[in-house]
């Protein structure tokens, strides 16, 4: 029986067995940031230990970072530190570092991809759990917490346990105006939110394979929502295309030696899985959460559910998500009134993201009473949106241009929703409390659903605000 | 490096019901604005217990009666969400030490491993009956037997499960893996010659 990419990736990387059974685990890249990393480098002195190969660790910053203006010290004294703290670190360990200054600054997931350091077979770690967006590529990539940060600092391991692989196949044709963040989305709903534990998801399926590497990394991001701590799909030609030429790839001759090396470690048509799903492309709608987690999602042409109607175990977490979201059981998800709108996030925050809004946004203005905030999700993005004149699409309709960071996605910087704000996000979680009110609402949904809700001041179908899908004859 | 060997937690209890728990809501994320772990205890699933006045809201860690509670009754997937380690670093230093729960999300299943932290599961019904017990009589003795996966109250015992490395891990005081990852040496620079890097060409 063959191999999928996983055992492959796991085996090529065991350094060998620990003493209470788990696997020393080398990690090729590990991507650092400000929120989870200052502790570890604290633990590290304490042990009177180096880092052990300061050239496999890049660092960024990007919770914290200002969006409206990247003035030092920045207003908020904590966040201040926080940059100061890490710029201290990476200079004393000789650590490369992608600051505000830099051009190339933006958050960790897509600033990894873009230059090149993520790379097919790689195994990548990173104190944050959207790690599991580089599995795009075909690597094995996931969150850790900031003991292993430190962990993997001074050994460049981690002890980790082998995970079990979740095959799961989406076959046939979107329909028009369902995204890849849709599908990512409907795969949360039907297997729930714990349904990855002790999972690595292997996306595949013609649907995957026509993604584009940052469809597939919008995919792959959201993998940990459904409790899988890694998702990843096979490299293909796409992957190699995206790669090629950029700043951290091999060049020449050794480009094609590792692209040949890259393509043997696809997995194996006849590999082992330990559970398979099929999902048909045509079951998945646009989609919009209504609840408190993820999972909690229905069709835009859907009414939220009715707890009377479900099992008695089922109805206290439905009510308290209600009650959160301040939706009556059973009510239309469409039409639901939008104060904010946030574009931007690990999870759509890429030029395509930027690129896809600005054909139906041209010519559009945001709804009055709505706040709508553009987050590109990197400098290089950021300038990218400019000189293609998309930049000003989005200015011309409304919304606030920022510049690269998480932002509103979970609220460390000043961007925060006030109150009981209903924000339409592209973002990856509606917790309580998440975008940094604690009544605050988050409804997840699609970029192009964002920039719906923005001009409608209402959730809404993109299909019939945008005849999405007409216009791209998708 | 001696570890303390985590055999058995006993303590109080209190239960904090409810499944899906993330770990935004057990440190809300402007709480991760320090450079060090201290004093995230206050952070404790904050605005689920105070209100933006700092007054009260009910909740279990704000009642009286599990005051000095030091293991935490918990529902499924408790955990889930992001990696900060920040939460079970508010739970430990809330003076928590250990957690039976139905599931725990993996993250943070591994953040409180580290920590010396046992997160066990059990079932829904054992966990409930052990949950109204403790309603019933707040200074209840309650031990989590990590060696022998059980918990004992009162006159009841019930198995729990733990990852065998896990339990390994703590039992004999192994819980901080750094140690024994130190001990590759040679090999860690071994495996760094043979297997790929990014480097800017």
């Amino acid at each position: 029986m063959g191999k999928s990419l996983y055992e492959k990736v796991w085996e090529a990387h065991a350094i060998r067995t620990l003493p209470n059974g788990q696997t020393q685990l080398f990690i090729d890249t590990h991507l650092i940031h400000e929120v989870t990393s200052p502790q570890a480098f604290g633990m590290l002195k304490d042990l009177g230990l180096k880092v052990r190969f300061p050239e496999r660790t890049f660092a960024t910053v990007d919770h914290i970072v200002p969006t409206h203006s990247l003035l030092e010290p920045f207003a908020d004294p904590q966040a201040d530190e926080m940059i100061r703290k890490l710029r201290e670190n990476v200079r004393e360990h000789g650590i490369t570092f992608f600051d505000v200054t830099s051009g190339l600054q933006g958050i960790v997931h897509v600033i990894g991809p873009e230059q090149g350091i993520t790379q097919p077979g790689m195994t990548i770690a990173c104190g944050d759990s959207h790690t599991s967006t580089h599995g795009a590529f075909g690597a094995i990539a996931f969150g850790i917490g900031t003991t292993q940060v430190r962990d993997v600092l001074a050994t460049q391991t981690l002890a980790m346990g082998k995970l079990k692989v979740r095959r799961i196949n989406v076959e046939g044709k979107l329909r028009p105006g369902v995204y890849a963040k849709d599908v990512i989305l409907h795969i949360i709903k039907v297997l729930g939110v714990n349904g990855g534990i002790g999972y690595a998801y292997e996306y595949g399926g013609s649907v995957l394979e026509g993604f584009s590497m940052e469809e597939r990394m919008t995919v792959c991001n959201m993998s940990i929502e459904g409790g899988a701590r890694c998702g990843y799909v096979n490299p293909d030609q796409t992957t190699f295309d995206y790669l090629k030429g950029r700043p951290y790839v091999p060049k020449g001759a050794e480009w094609d030696a590792a692209v040949e090396r890259w393509k043997a470690l696809a997995s194996d048509p006849d590999a082992h899985y330990d559970d398979v799903v099929n999902i048909k492309a045509e079951d998945i709608a646009p989609t919009a959460t209504w609840g408190i987690n993820p999972g909690q999602g229905c069709a835009i042409t859907d009414r939220v559910p009715d707890p009377a109607l479900y099992p008695e175990a089922e109805r206290p977490g439905l009510l308290e998500a209600l009650a959160h979201m301040k939706l009556r059981p059973g009510q239309p998800i469409k039409g639901v009134k939008v104060e904010v709108a946030f574009l931007g996030s690990c999870t759509n925050g890429r030029i395509s993201d930027f690129r896809e809004v600005a054909k139906y946004l041209k010519g559009r203005k945001v709804a009055p009473g709505v706040r709508a905030i553009a987050v590109p999700g990197s400098q290089v993005v950021a300038r990218q949106c400019e000189e293609e004149g998309i930049a000003e699409i989005f200015r011309e309709a409304g919304f606030e241009w920022r510049g690269a960071g998480c932002s509103m996605c979970l609220a460390m910087n000043p961007d925060k929703l006030i109150g009981d704000e209903l924000c339409a996000s592209s973002s990856n979680r509606n917790f309580k409390g998440r975008q940094g009110s604690a009544t605050g609402r988050t409804v997840l949904m699609s970029p192009v659903m964002v920039a719906a809700a923005a001009v409608t001041g209402e959730i809404s179908d993109a299909r019939e605000v945008f005849g999405v899908g007409e216009l791209v004859g998708a | 490096m001696a570890l303390e060997r985590i055999q058995q937690v006993t303590g109080r209890a209190v239960h904090v019901p409810g499944n899906d728990i993330d770990t935004d809501r057990i440190t809300p994320a402007r709480y991760l604005k320090v450079v060090t772990f201290d004093g995230l205890g206050e952070a404790l699933f904050h605005d689920e217990r105070f209100n933006p006045d700092g007054s009260e809201k009910p909740h279990p860690l704000n009642d009286p009666r599990f005051k000095g509670a030091s293991i935490m009754l918990v529902g499924a997937n408790f955990g889930c969400g992001s990696s900060r380690e920040h939460s079970p670093q508010a739970i430990y230093r809330a003076g928590f030490r250990a957690l039976i729960g139905e599931s725990f999300a993996e993250i943070f299943f591994g953040n409180s491993t580290a920590l010396s932290m046992p997160c066990v599961s059990a079932s829904k019904a054992d966990i409930e009956a052990l949950a109204a017990a403790v309603e019933e009589n707040p200074a209840l003795e309650v031990t989590v037997d990590v060696e022998r996966l059980e918990v004992r109250y009162a006159d009841k015992t019930f198995k729990v499960k733990l990852p065998e490395s896990a339990r390994k891990a703590l039992v004999e005081g192994r819980w901080d893996p750094i140690a024994d990852l130190l001990e590759a040496g040679e090999l860690l620079e071994q495996a760094s010659a043979r297997l790929p890097k990014a480097v800017k060409s």
